[in-house]
């Protein structure tokens, strides 16, 4: 593989980490340098950001692990009595 | 017609982050979010003899917690005077001067339809969650929507880092054709 190109996997692999800011630099210029001559990396691209957009709209929130993990740990306790 | 089925077993993975995305948009505090989500299953495990199997068992949780959150502000509003709404257009003294206007909520900003759309896309976000694999949809849910970094929840799940890129990749395909059917 030369420098300058990505395999397909490669690239879909920095568009995922780019959807959190964690792709560096060289990595964004190769994923576009890809992105140009490679049409279905270009859709998941595509999607992939339509993706992100929409959980940044719909502000959708999620229980934290640890209180999670507590909650389940009460839940766990009652539900053995019920049984 | 019981088509539905009850199994608490799997109430905390499958319906924990539904239920409680329902109810911090309503009570907008996380702690108190958790403790009403929390109550909720408890109330559920209680009643679950009550569990008719008309409606699925996520509608029917959802209903108890709609009754816990009505509960919630009654309790809030029940010191007498509270209820009533008080305003007050001058609370801060650094907004002296102001215009009443610009304190105005701005119409441009936000209307009801965008907040209305927002829930209703929340909804159709956790739909499609709940059809990913569980472990897609935890790791998934811990990158995106809690926004951890990927040691954490590599710490946490005790997963390599290649490893959860695949999952979130697989989840983010998924996803992405899910949303596609559902919501465009």
């Amino acid at each position: 593989m030369s420098k300058l190109k990505l395999s397909c996997q490669e690239a879909n692999h920095v568009c995922d980490k780019n959807q959190y800011k964690e792709a560096n630099f060289w990595e964004k210029v190769k994923l576009n340098i890809h992105l140009i001559y490679c049409k279905a990396c270009r859709k998941y691209s595509a999607n992939n950001g339509k993706l992100s957009k929409l959980f940044k709209v719909s502000k959708v929130e999620a229980m934290d692990h640890n209180s999670k993990e507590k909650l389940k740990s009460t839940f766990e306790k009652e539900l053995a009595k019920h049984q | 017609m019981p088509s539905h089925k009850i199994n608490p077993n799997n109430w905390i993975n499958l319906y924990s982050d539904y239920l409680f995305n329902y109810t911090i948009s309503r009570v907008n505090d996380r702690e108190m979010a958790q403790d009403l989500v929390s109550e909720t299953f408890l109330a559920g495990l209680k009643s679950m003899a009550n569990f008719k199997g008309e409606a699925s068992e996520r509608t029917w949780l959802i209903s108890i917690l709609k009754r816990k959150i009505i509960d919630y502000y009654r309790k809030i509003n029940s010191n007498k005077g509270k209820a009533e709404v008080r305003m007050s257009y001058n609370s801060d003294s650094d907004a002296e001067g102001d215009w009443l206007e610009e304190r105005v909520a701005d119409p441009f900003d936000k209307t009801a339809e965008d907040t209305l759309e927002n829930s209703e896309l929340g909804d159709a976000i956790y739909d499609c969650l709940g059809k990913l694999p569980e472990k897609q949809a935890e790791v998934f849910k811990m990158k995106t929507i809690l926004g951890y970094d990927t040691e954490t929840i590599c710490n946490e799940l005790d997963i390599t880092a290649s490893n959860l890129w695949v999952i979130i990749h697989r989840a983010r395909a998924a996803l992405a054709g899910c949303m596609e059917k559902n919501w465009f």
